[in-house]
């Protein structure tokens, strides 16, 4: 089963758009929310990040901060 | 173990260009690097990178990684470098994973923002306190938030934050803005923003997140309520990991026209160095003078 993404993010951080770039390369769907539009969103991210800084990506759950190869490899089984 | 003929550390400008010239003249070597792209993959639009009249940075930074690419180049991104350091006749590489040996080295790990130094700092990276406006500024819809620093990336912070932001304060430690004009006026315009001049933050506090900065100005001190720090004050090359070789004051590793450092085989390339013109361009061309001048020192040695 496809793990489920979310990618926390605003439309001026280079790190998202990176991010965008990585999950679309190794055809990762993805739910992607500009929480510099969404209030409830931004929250949301605070609150299960406990940060205000983006990107972040919840991958079913386990939260990946910053544009990290590594770490989203680790996760999403690449 | 292993003995590259070179390690290139960084991956950004310098750096990659630094890699093409060594692929193609069949170097053995290895790109270690904390991350791709470095300062130019964050950096939003470039108008003087000749050849593109306008080219984003990750865009430009994406045509770089192509070029290399091409050749079956071993970069190690995500592996900061702890220590490079001159031994005998070899240079050893230690990173946070592993550790490396090559004959010759390329420092090109460029710059990292500054610190404030405040009293909470670290506490609250990413928590509130955000080093790249760019990215983070969309954060602070409809709440306070303070800019630290008076040059054009702080005002450009202001400009950015006025859009979205509540009350906008501007701190700046010294009695004038560097900014250009333009800018500045642009910021006073608003009543949304507060200017403190030959002012100091001092400590910043909170819960979970940012909830204020404590500011010092004559002496006076003053805690002003904010749920963002945008800190714009420069910053500082990455070269505390490079022992044996000559620094400036401001910490750059001092090269001269063939990128060589005060160590022989140690070379640095880039805005990590002393160079004059911190620009992309300058730094590309950089990296190839250290790369031709190592090829060179490989080819003396070896007779």
């Amino acid at each position: 089963m496809a793990k489920s993404v979310t990618l926390y993010g605003t439309s001026t951080c280079p790190y998202c758009a990176m991010t965008k770039n990585f999950l679309k390369e190794h055809n990762v769907p993805f739910e992607d929310v500009d929480v510099g539009q969404n209030r409830t969103a931004l929250e949301e991210m605070m609150k299960k990040s406990g940060q205000m800084s983006v990107p972040v990506i919840d991958i079913d759950g386990k939260i990946v901060l910053g544009f990290d190869k590594k770490a989203l490899s680790q996760e999403l089984g690449l | 173990m292993r003995l590259y003929d070179v390690i290139i550390i960084g991956a950004g400008p310098a750096g990659i260009t630094a890699s093409v010239y060594a692929a193609r003249k069949r170097m053995d070597f290895l790109v270690v690097t904390k991350n791709v792209g470095g300062q130019a993959a964050i950096s939003a639009d470039i108008e003087n990178y000749t050849g593109y009249k306008f080219i984003t940075g990750p865009e430009l930074v994406q045509k770089f990684m192509e070029h290399l690419e091409q050749f079956n180049v071993q970069v190690k991104e995500g592996e900061p470098v702890t220590l490079a350091k001159k031994r005998k006749d070899i240079v050893e590489v230690q990173t946070e994973q592993d550790r490396y040996e090559a004959r010759t080295v390329i420092v090109a790990s460029g710059r990292r923002w500054r610190e404030l130094g405040a009293e909470g700092e670290q506490e609250f990276k990413h928590r509130g306190v955000t080093y790249c406006a760019t990215c983070d500024a969309p954060l602070f819809a409809d709440v306070d938030v303070a800019v630290v620093g008076g040059g054009n990336s702080g005002l450009d912070a202001v400009l950015q934050a006025i859009r979205i932001a509540r009350k906008v304060y501007l701190i700046e430690v010294k009695p004038e803005l560097s900014a250009d004009p333009i800018m500045v006026e642009q910021a006073k315009k608003s009543d949304r923003v507060t200017i403190y001049m030959n002012t100091k933050v001092t400590k910043i506090y909170g819960d979970a997140f940012v909830r204020g900065i404590r500011i010092s100005r004559s002496g006076k001190e003053e805690d002003l309520p904010v749920s963002g720090v945008l800190v714009e004050i420069g910053s500082v090359p990455v070269s505390d990991f490079v022992q044996g070789v000559e620094k400036n004051d401001a910490g750059e590793i001092i090269v001269n026209c063939r990128c060589e450092t005060s160590v022989p085989g140690m070379f640095a390339a880039g805005d990590v160095t002393d160079v004059f013109g911190k620009q992309i361009i300058v730094a590309c061309g950089e990296g190839v003078k250290a790369t031709l001048a190592a090829f060179e020192y490989l080819t003396r040695s070896q007779r």
